[in-house]
């Protein structure tokens, strides 16, 4: 499932952690009654490994496990079983003050009694590490809050608070830091430029940054390494353009970004590729983009892998197709989100880039869904409807509405 | 118009009841009681007072009786400061540790107040008898002296003063940490702030208010108190409390008893002021 990764400065081995006392172990096979469950497992048997001076992202819905990972890393939770390495030295039973690692706060947790300065040398003080006013001060400076030494948190904005906090975590080199949604309290356009700056800062310091998120878009614009998590679990872990273009879950597949699933199933091999049968049609994927081989599957494409053209001669030669018509349309200046209802029951979600060539098709109109078979791929699994709960932000009704109905399709089928 | 004028003349009403009940009960006894800091000293009860403008009522009463005033504030001190070490702890554990406890141990802190303050003294006299289990154990110990009391001491005062405005101290200490936002003390910690360190860093720094309200909520009522020395100490053990007791009902010494009770406000607003001043300065440096 997870990827290869080279032997990191972090690791977690088999990391657990249950609230309550009644906390059972929830096997693999049962994950998602963990999450829907009694939620005791909040952590389940994590095995990580974070490369050194790399920018991670963990990433999953709220309640996923990603903020009690971080806090299990920092020393501020105390891991039901396994363990926590640091540069190969095990620092599970480190209390948190003895950890060289450092956090910034989802809410800052700026020290309303002490100034921007006080904040920033508060881990510098009690350290006893001399200079501590030039560090605070290339600190400051790093983040662009020089002059703001001698004010109160309080009175600063939501961003200039957030570059206290990174200063405050950052002046302690610490060997990794953690940054737990430390963006999700600002609004969208200042939220766009901290990840710039994140990034910049990252870059600078080059010091491991695990940065913890639900935004999928954050942690693709910055992670160069991104694990998705859910129910406690690592669903699937690597570079972010391959978590998008090869999903390995139907999870993940929705959760970063959309895609249709169509459930079908194997009826075996063609050359280099699988071959499905799903709503009575036959469909291929190639080999290297199918996760299982195994019948049943789900095949997937991506909604802005699919073009619409008006009758089926008009579908280029090798690309798949499923013809029905345009059931909702969604206009939102860089595309058009249609929602096209097949005639096998199937509805799918297609995005049309607005390049001012292809015509705005009006809805009701009879189109042809037609995709490559490289963009589709094929993951193991019936439930089309995984993650389809969760509103990444990309999709309007219409993503919602085309897995609601790929769900309503199972409902007919079984 | 009227809807404006009516909205302006609304914040006067609302403390009117509350501005007549002070002038009324307060601010007119008050008055007296300085005139009455001013009558001839000859006068008596009996042949009533005349407004001689005596200022010289102050310095014989503190001539007669500046060693009980002292007395007073040493012993309020110590028991705020005891107040203090005790109070603080408790209310910590009350505000953060408790979980599910919480209510019950806190009506524990205020269920003496239900029981009269003179039996809560009288307890204490109880407890701290020659015959007593304590007194018992401290001499097994050698603490004591065989003949050795706790009873008629300071000792025996300055706890009860402490025991009784404790939970004034835990209170409000209690109420600032609660309020206490606990992802502060999860930072310190992750910025290398130990145990100690958190707690001198952040949690003192952070919960002042409520310590400063407790040290006067003890300190205040604590100067003025005459019931823990007349129940558990002698006369060597009187604080300011007994003499101004003493003065206004046994020898009816109208004079002095009101120059003292002046005297005992003014000194207690002066250290209060100057205390609210440091404690003010240090919380915000």
């Amino acid at each position: 499932m997870a990827s290869e990764e080279p032997a990191g400065q972090l690791r977690l081995v088999d990391l657990t952690k249950r609230f309550g006392p009644t906390g059972r172990r929830f096997g693999p096979t049962s994950r998602r009654s963990a999450s829907s469950g009694s939620g005791v497992t909040a952590v389940d048997g994590l095995d990580l490994s974070v490369p050194a001076g790399s920018f991670f992202a963990l990433l999953g819905p709220s309640g996923c496990g990603k903020t009690t990972t971080l806090r299990m890393v920092a020393g501020l939770e105390e891991p039901t079983s396994g363990r926590v390495l640091l540069g190969g030295e095990d620092i599970t039973g480190l209390r948190p003050y003895r950890r060289p690692v450092n956090t910034v706060f989802q809410s800052y947790a700026l020290f309303p009694h002490l100034d921007v300065f006080e904040n920033v040398a508060f881990g510098l003080r009690r350290r006893g590490v001399p200079d501590v006013a030039g560090q605070v001060r290339r600190m400051l400076a790093l983040v662009q809050l020089d002059g703001y030494d001698r004010q109160r948190p309080t009175r600063l904005s939501g961003g200039q608070q957030q570059r206290v906090a990174l200063a405050r975590a950052l002046v302690n080199r610490p060997r990794v830091l953690l940054l737990d949604e430390p963006l999700g309290a600002l609004d969208l356009a200042l939220r766009r430029r901290m990840q710039l700056e994140l990034q910049r800062i990252q870059t600078e310091v080059g010091i491991t940054f695990v940065h913890v998120t639900h935004d999928q878009e954050e942690a693709m614009t910055l992670a160069d390494t991104v694990a998705v998590m859910n129910a406690g679990r690592i669903e699937q872990l690597g570079p972010p353009a391959e978590l998008y273009e090869f999903p390995a879950t139907a999870f993940v597949a929705n959760f970063l970004g959309r895609s249709n699933l169509l459930a079908g199933t194997v009826r075996g091999r063609g050359g280099d590729d699988v071959l499905v049968e799903a709503y009575g049609r036959r469909f291929s994927v190639p080999v290297a983009r199918s996760r299982t081989l195994g019948a049943p599957v789900l095949l997937g494409v991506r909604p802005e892998k699919v073009r619409l053209v008006g009758a089926v001669e008009q579908v280029p030669d090798g690309h798949q197709w499923l013809d029905g018509t345009v059931g909702d349309a969604v206009y939102l200046g860089v595309s058009t989100q249609y929602l096209v209802r097949t005639g096998q029951g199937v509805e799918l979600s297609v995005f049309a880039a607005a390049d001012g060539e292809a015509p705005r098709i009006p809805v009701g109109s009879a189109v042809v869904a037609h995709w490559h078979p490289r963009h589709a791929f094929l993951l193991a699994g019936t439930d089309t409807d995984t993650g389809t709960g969760i509103d990444t932000g990309t999709g309007t009704g219409i993503g919602g509405a085309a897995s609601a109905g790929a769900g309503s399709v199972e409902a007919t089928r079984s | 118009m009227t809807g404006v004028r009516r909205r302006r003349l609304l914040p006067y009403l609302l403390i009117l009841p509350g501005g007549l009940w002070l002038v009324v009960f307060f601010g007119v006894p008050a008055i007296q009681l300085g005139a009455t800091s001013l009558y001839d000293p000859a006068g008596s009860l009996a042949d009533g007072y005349a407004m001689t403008w005596s200022f010289g009522n102050y310095p014989d009463a503190l001539a007669g009786y500046w060693p009980h005033l002292g007395r007073s504030f040493g012993y309020a001190a110590l028991a705020t400061a005891l107040a203090l070490l005790l109070g603080y702890p408790l209310a910590y554990v009350l505000a953060l540790r408790a979980g599910r406890w919480q209510n019950l141990l806190l009506v524990c802190v205020v269920a003496p107040m239900f029981t009269s303050f003179l039996v809560r003294t009288l307890a204490w006299k109880a407890i701290l008898s020659d015959g007593g289990a304590l007194v018992g154990l401290l001499r097994d110990l050698h603490v004591l002296g065989p003949d050795g009391r706790l009873l008629a001491s300071p000792v025996a005062v300055v706890t009860s003063l402490t025991y009784c405005y404790l939970p004034f101290m835990v209170l409000p200490i209690y109420a600032s940490l609660q309020r206490l936002d606990r992802r502060l003390l999860a930072a310190a910690q992750d910025l290398y702030a130990g145990p100690s360190q958190v707690l001198r860093r952040v949690m003192l720094p952070l919960s002042m208010p409520g310590v400063v309200a407790g040290t006067l909520l003890t300190f205040i009522p604590a100067s003025g108190d005459y019931i823990s020395a007349e129940l558990l100490g002698t006369p060597k053990e009187y604080m300011i409390g007994n003499v101004i007791d003493s003065a206004f009902l046994v020898r009816l010494d109208y004079p002095q008893g009101a120059a003292l009770s002046v005297l005992l406000l003014g000194a207690i607003l002066a250290m209060v002021v100057g205390y609210v001043r440091r404690a003010g300065a240090e919380e915000v440096g």
